[in-house]
């Protein structure tokens, strides 16, 4: 085991009390990216090359690192008080603003865009004391669950078996931290984009409440959907950045002005009594048949649903109450009301990428103005955001919102009251959280699905109605498949209930603590 | 559906210019999209079910106080203004504005 595998909490404790430095231990990680991750993503770049690698990184920003290292370094020596992050390597998902900075997106619209400012939950994990490492890849403007769609290629890879998927969009993110290539990584959840990837590379991802961290320097896709969260390798690291990135910000009016709880504290509170339930509606995938067009329902597969009652089992054992047959009824609408939401967002959002003020603009000759948007956007947009674009625009369009856009943040509501009468401290379920599969299946196949943006989308099914609903989730590792894949199960709460969850996924581990899943490695590690 | 005409129209709109190879595989996509819609078109609704522009609500005592309406000067003007993709004496410059009738 290496200074990078350990856990972001101890190397604090380490680095705080001279153990080692913090210079150690960003050099420990920079080695590991060295030995794992290959060629950065680059535009144009080859899809297929180093099919053996991780390629998590876009930017590698290591002199920076060392810089802020050395900075941790001094401070300690000069009996300074340092932050609760003091000397953890932290990569960002290429969709927030870091100063100085490259910030892409993902996408040849901003290949050449320096960021000059930076992001809130960004600044806050340095100032806490965190070292950033550099910016990781994603989906082409977080617009996708598999990373393919990114225009820097070769995406990232799944560390656990290279030639899966690692999830999306925040995929370099959740490979990034599988892999030791830094202990924590802030990515964004739109609709799954941080539990997908952190239950496909089998880590742990925190999507908070809506409005729980500032979205200033957020690279904008959904705005009403949009969440900065942690990914991390254990629950209490997820929990120690979540709280520097957490609470109101001047520059976000959409950031709660609500005090953050110690979510650290009380990691390690009995769970006893706590309220724990199942959703068949969570065990079944409703989707659109491609030939038809009718709603078919199939169940997910048994393992994986095994899995999740395993958990269920251990979480009972340590004193919580299971209650089954939940009904969650609308959740089969999550997908369809999303198509019209997110895109209708999206449109609007992307409608600033001109060539006009930053980024890219086409080199060919033009005549006017409105002949360098198309060139420009032609060009400088890949498939995925021109797709939701040309939706976005259709169904806000004025004949059809009524029938579209309007029935959709309707059916937004039916969503969000599923929630509240399960969580409803006076109701029949009465429940602190609900219990499920994070994802329909375990991380799939490079090239399977990637080019079906339906199929693709509906990979989101069982994360996407936390977002309609604007409430807190999170994925934690709890087994492998078959062949070796990890699955990831998902704890959804009430507004703000973070904490909570936290505490029910930290109680599943010290559970855990001793079976033999949790002594496996990436095989990606095992020649490092 | 989309027809080919519809889609045409949408690309001016969203000012895009696209290979027949993209206009192919786009319109294909957003009419399977469309195929996804059908179930949100047939949901019952009640009369009394508002739309939710957020998941969650958003009480006065949770939502940040306005900021005071004063001036706070840019630090980054000067990196902001060095992303322009063409700068002339801090004017951005952009190719000629078409005169456009309105209607």
């Amino acid at each position: 085991m290496d200074l990078c595998d350990y856990a972001a909490y101890q190397l604090v404790r380490m680095i705080k009390c001279k153990q080692v430095s913090a210079c150690e231990v960003l050099e420990s990680t920079l080695k590991r990216i060295a030995a794992v991750d290959g060629l950065p993503g680059q535009l144009d770049g080859d899809r297929d090359a180093e099919p053996n690698k991780v390629h998590a990184f876009i930017t590698l920003t290591a002199e920076r690192a060392r810089r802020q290292a050395q900075q941790i370094d001094r401070a300690i020596q000069a009996g300074e008080e340092v932050g609760p992050l003091a000397g953890v390597p932290f990569t960002v998902k290429d969709i927030f603003c870091v100063e100085g900075t490259l910030s892409t997106a993902g996408s040849k619209i901003l290949s050449n865009f320096v960021a000059p400012y930076t992001a809130t939950p960004v600044a806050r994990a340095e100032q806490a004391g965190g070292i950033m490492l550099g910016k990781v890849n994603l989906d082409e403007f977080t617009f996708g669950s598999s990373n393919e769609s990114s225009a820097y290629q070769p995406s990232p890879r799944n560390p656990w078996n290279t030639s899966r998927v690692p999830g999306g969009s925040s995929g370099g993110s959740a490979a990034a931290v599988a892999a030791g290539e830094g202990c924590l990584s802030i990515g964004t959840d739109t609709a799954g984009s941080i539990r997908q990837p952190a239950a496909f590379c089998g880590v742990v991802g925190v999507k908070p409440t809506y409005g729980r961290v500032s979205r200033y320097g957020l690279i904008a896709f959904g705005s009403s959907l949009d969440c900065p969260g942690p990914l991390a390798r254990n629950v209490s690291d997820a929990a120690l950045l979540l709280q520097v990135m957490s609470g109101a910000d001047p520059h976000d009016s959409t950031a709660a002005n609500l005090p953050v709880p110690d979510y650290v504290a009380d990691l390690e509170k009995p769970i006893k009594g706590l309220r724990v339930g199942l959703s068949p509606d969570y065990f079944r995938l409703t989707y659109v048949a491609a030939e038809s067009g009718e709603l078919e329902q199939q169940p997910i597969p048994e393992d994986y649903k095994q899995a999740i009652y395993r958990v269920a089992g251990r979480l009972a054992e340590m004193g919580a109450d299971i209650i089954e047959d939940v009904p969650m009824p609308h959740t089969k609408y999550g997908i369809p009301a999303y198509f019209v939401i997110s895109r209708v967002e999206a449109a609007s959002n992307l409608h600033r990428y001109d060539g006009v003020k930053y980024g890219y603009r086409t080199q060919q000759p033009v005549h006017d103005l409105h002949e360098m948007y198309r060139k420009t956007r032609g060009e400088g947009f890949g498939l995925q955001p021109k797709l939701r674009i040309l939706m976005g625009m259709y169904v806000s369009a004025a004949q059809y919102s009524e029938q579209y856009y309007m029935r959709a943040l309707r059916v937004r509501s039916l969503i969000r009251r599923d929630f509240e009468t399960i969580f409803n401290p006076e109701g029949r379920y009465r429940l602190h959280a609900l219990l499920t599969p994070t994802t329909p299946t375990t991380a799939f196949p490079i090239a399977q699905v990637y080019g079906d943006s339906v199929l693709m989308q509906f990979a989101d099914q069982l994360t996407v109605a936390a977002n309609h609903a604007g409430i807190p989730a999170i994925s934690f590792p709890c087994g492998f498949d078959p062949e070796g894949l990890p699955y990831g199960a998902q704890l959804i709460g009430s507004d703000f209930s973070e904490a909570l969850l936290l505490r029910l996924a930290r109680n599943y581990e010290i559970a855990t603590e001793t079976d033999q899943w949790r002594k496996r490695i990436p095989p990606i590690l095992r020649s490092t | 559906m989309i027809t080919p005409e519809l889609f045409d129209h949408l690309v001016e709109l969203a000012a895009l210019e696209l290979s027949p190879h993209e206009a192919e595989y786009l319109r294909r996509e957003l009419n399977n999209q469309l195929r996804a819609l059908q179930e949100l078109v047939a949901v019952p609704l009640d009369p009394d079910i508002p739309p939710a522009l957020h998941g969650i609500n958003y009480p006065r005592e949770i939502r940040p106080p306005l900021r005071n309406d004063e001036w706070i000067p840019s630090s980054h003007v000067e990196t902001i203004l060095k992303q322009a993709p063409e700068l002339e004496e801090r004017y951005v410059v952009v190719p000629e504005i078409p005169h456009q009738d309105l209607e």
